[in-house]
């Protein structure tokens, strides 16, 4: 116990030693996750909204992306480092940027089909009755709607990216996976727990965080 | 007909980009090292191996009881409690808890062992637990007035009905599990992810391919058994196309 | 049977769903459990096999207190059939139908033999349903299997919750006519809920009637029909109770009081009606044809009379107390 107590001690002296750089990691981390999500959105929204339009594609696409996501992050970090070294960026952001877009693109694309795809065919027939043009309907019928679920998903990709996140550390994308990755490498212990600490504290929060935003988000009438 | 050209314009763009990912390792000489070291590498994959099946088999045993015992009637005021710590868990990374138990029980393939199986537990457990709370109370019901008994009622009637969300709940455990047992070589568990890291390490894409690509094809190809294995086990009429 | 002593069920500290109930089901009687929801009914029924615990009296199975009797045991005694069908989506209809013999564990050959008798009392075809699930049968065939896998270790009485309720009127009536005909051979004890006061007139040989836990009239449903013993009775029962009550008489009950008449005034061929016909169909071919009247024929399809609007107007008043006066639709 008194060990505990002391590894305890140490890990807490450890972050207020090094309080700067911790957050600049952590800055790090939310800017990588963060990017990569928005582009993640900007492009499995709309793509899970054509989707319901070609059921053929929906299948193929959600194929496809099922399998990326059966894909171990490491190894798709390995894969992607020799292709990017090509156009010479095989070691930092890039790879993992792409990687953590990719990965995300399964919970966006999926829910955001499903949902629009369960919307209740008497709202989107009463929303064509009343003369919404496609665009209007989509936005002031559908999205309103399937936002519960689309934002359950971009929760989902976003823990998921945290996580992924700091194995990006690995090659280079620095962000809160460099304590851990230097912590080992030097066999700092307090190192690599404070690293696994600050990586749970940012996941637990911003799945805090999203759950509060998508009850935010949330038409009233909408459950 | 616009919709068909589309699709297959998508498909062909995604069989080009792998026929053309093959080639160009092949033509660069990035498999060299795996042949070359084909022993090494038959004992990376064993230890990968060892390290999933021991993890993944200790948190079947652990979770899927556990997920039972809190959905009796003893046990019930505690179901809450154990999801919400479950899912909380899940917000916690993986290499999180690989870091945290290194942290704690030092270097090691028990430590490895260790850290997967955690991890391993919440969503098997996650599963079980919604398999057994969507099997419809009237089904739980009418077998109660038919004379079944509670072990009956479970075996005969909640597992059948929950093995679908079941073995989907393992078939994620143990493919997030062959991606996570290749971070376990950081903290001496050995496995196939030596090499990814190694080849991290000194710049080498061969040695950082000959580990990542049999790593992924093992990931996807384990995906795949365990779905036809789904699918022969679990009872046809529970299968959620059907109903 | 099944005798209810003072049964009461209190939920909670406050809440009463069954208020002192006594009541009696007799060998191969139909007993209907009827009234709003919330009534207690169903409570009521689930109290004998012990899905409900009783707070206070008793209740006997063939004499013996089933508080005394073994759970399990007693549960297999008695078939259950509820709303929903409760059929099991992981097994085959034949597991289904099979599966208290099952756990009674009776041998492969008797187990067939058993499924395929029960088959061909709902006329379904044994080979093929043998193999196939729950979901791929229709409601009217899922229901049926409801009631065939409760009837399947032969228990001499069952207990069933509406059981009908979920079907669309057309497969409900004739469900429930194919199920009399199967109880006119098996004669079970039957504990029936139902919130339709038509199903219970039909299917109940007597009808208990609950309000808020407590048994308004325990009689036979023309008892119910013909002499209410309250103004719930007479309300739940509605306006047209003369009329539901023309279900349940025959025309061969109206000839032992009434005199057929021998003739009609014009010559016009009439429609032709059995013995065995109920009054209100009566009365529907009555209102439909110019004649205004229908030819009751014998066995041997002869004619035996004439029957017009006047004289099933003299039998229902016949039947009715006199402040009761037959209401013309």
């Amino acid at each position: 116990m008194n060990d505990h107590q002391s590894t305890f001690g140490r890990v807490m002296e450890y972050f207020q030693n090094n309080m700067d750089w911790v957050i600049e990691l952590t800055i790090e981390h939310i800017i990588l996750v963060g990017s990569a999500i928005m582009v993640a959105i900007l492009i499995g929204v709309p793509l899970g909204i054509y989707l319901t339009t070609n059921k053929k594609l929906a299948g193929t696409v959600l194929n496809i992306a099922g399998v990326i996501m059966t894909i171990p992050s490491i190894a798709l970090f390995g894969i992607m480092v020799p292709i990017f070294s090509i156009i010479n960026y095989g070691i930092g952001f890039v790879p993992a940027f792409v990687a953590l877009v990719l990965y995300s693109q399964l919970p966006i694309i999926r829910n955001t089909y499903t949902a629009i795809h369960n919307v209740d065919p008497q709202i989107r027939d009463a929303a064509k009755g009343v003369g919404m043009s496609t665009i209007q309907r989509i936005f002031k019928v559908e999205i309103p709607n399937t936002i519960p679920v689309i934002m359950a998903g971009v929760r989902t990709a976003v823990v998921l990216n945290i996580g992924i996140g700091v194995i990006a550390a690995f090659i280079g994308a620095g962000g809160l996976g460099t304590l851990i990755s230097q912590g080992i490498t030097r066999g700092y212990h307090e190192m690599v727990i404070s690293g696994a600490i600050a990586i749970s504290i940012l996941g637990i929060s911003a799945d805090l965080f999203l759950r509060f935003l998508q009850k935010l988000l949330t038409p009233k009438g909408v459950s | 007909m616009g919709q068909t050209i589309i699709t297959w314009s998508v498909r062909i763009v995604v069989y080009v980009a792998l026929v053309w990912f093959f080639i160009w390792t092949i033509t660069n000489g990035y498999f060299d090292y795996l042949v070359n070291n084909f022993e090494e590498f038959s004992v990376l994959l064993r230890q990968h191996f060892q390290l999933v099946l021991i993890s993944a088999g200790l948190a079947i045993l652990t979770a899927i009881p556990l997920a039972i015992l809190v959905t009796r009637p003893m046990f019930k005021r505690f179901e809450g409690i154990v999801s919400t710590i479950v899912n909380f868990g899940y917000t916690i990374p993986n290499m999180a808890i690989l870091a945290l138990m290194m942290g704690v029980m030092g270097i090691g393939f028990k430590t490895a062992v260790f850290a997967l199986f955690l991890y391993s537990i919440l969503p098997i457990f996650r599963n079980t637990l919604a398999g057994i709370q969507s099997v419809n109370s009237s089904l739980i019901d009418a077998a109660q007035g038919m004379g079944f008994k509670p072990y009956q009622i479970l075996f005969r009637i909640e597992l059948p009905n929950a093995a679908y969300s079941i073995i989907a709940g393992v078939r994620t455990a143990v493919v997030i599990n062959i991606g996570a047992a290749a971070l376990a070589s950081l903290i001496g568990g050995g496995g196939l992810g030596n090499w990814i890291f190694t080849g991290i390490r000194v710049f080498d894409n061969g040695i950082l391919l000959s580990g990542a690509v049999p790593l992924t094809i093992l990931a996807v190809i384990t995906d795949l058994i365990l779905r036809l294995i789904e699918r022969k086990i679990v009872p046809r009429g529970t299968r959620p196309e059907s109903s | 049977m099944i005798q209810y002593n003072n049964v009461t069920k209190v939920y909670g500290d406050d809440i009463t769903a069954v208020d002192q109930v006594s009541l009696n089901v007799n060998e191969g009687e139909i007993v209907v459990l009827l009234g709003p929801s919330g009534c207690g009914k169903t409570t009521l029924l689930r109290m004998v096999n012990g899905l409900e615990t009783i707070t206070d009296g008793d209740i006997l199975f063939n004499g013996e207190s089933i508080q005394s009797l073994n759970e399990i045991e007693l549960r297999r005694k008695i078939g259950y059939v509820i709303q929903s069908n409760g059929l099991f989506p992981n097994m085959t209809i034949e597991q289904n139908v099979t599966i208290v013999p099952h756990l009674l564990k009776w041998d492969q050959n008797k187990k067939n033999e058993r499924y395929e008798e029960l088959m061909s009392l709902v006329g379904l075809d044994a080979e093929d349903y043998r193999k196939r699930y729950p979901h791929e049968l229709s409601g009217g065939q899922q229901q049926r299997i409801g009631v065939i896998r409760a009837l399947a270790a032969d228990p001499p009485a069952m207990l069933m919750d509406e059981p009908f309720g979920a079907l669309d009127p057309i497969i409900r009536e004739r469900i429930q006519d194919e199920f009399l005909s199967i109880q006119r051979e098996l004669n079970k004890t039957i504990l029936f809920v139902s919130h339709d006061i038509n199903e219970a007139i039909k299917m109940g040989d007597k009808i208990a009637l609950m309000k808020n836990g407590q048994l308004m009239q325990f009689d036979t449903p023309s008892n119910i029909l013909q002499n209410p013993a309250n103004d719930f009775v007479s309300q739940f029962v509605g306006q047209d109770r003369t009329i539901k009550s023309l279900t349940i008489h025959f025309v061969y009950d109206l000839v032992k009081t009434i005199e057929l008449k021998d003739s009609l005034s014009s010559s016009a061929t009439v429609k032709k009606a059995s013995l065995d016909t109920s009054l209100r169909d009566i009365l529907g071919f009555v209102l439909e044809s110019e004649e205004q009247a229908v030819a009751i024929v014998n066995e041997e399809q002869e004619i035996i009379g004439y029957l017009d609007f006047e004289l099933i107007n003299r039998y229902m008043v016949s039947l009715s107390s006199e402040d009761d006066p037959v209401r013309v639709p």
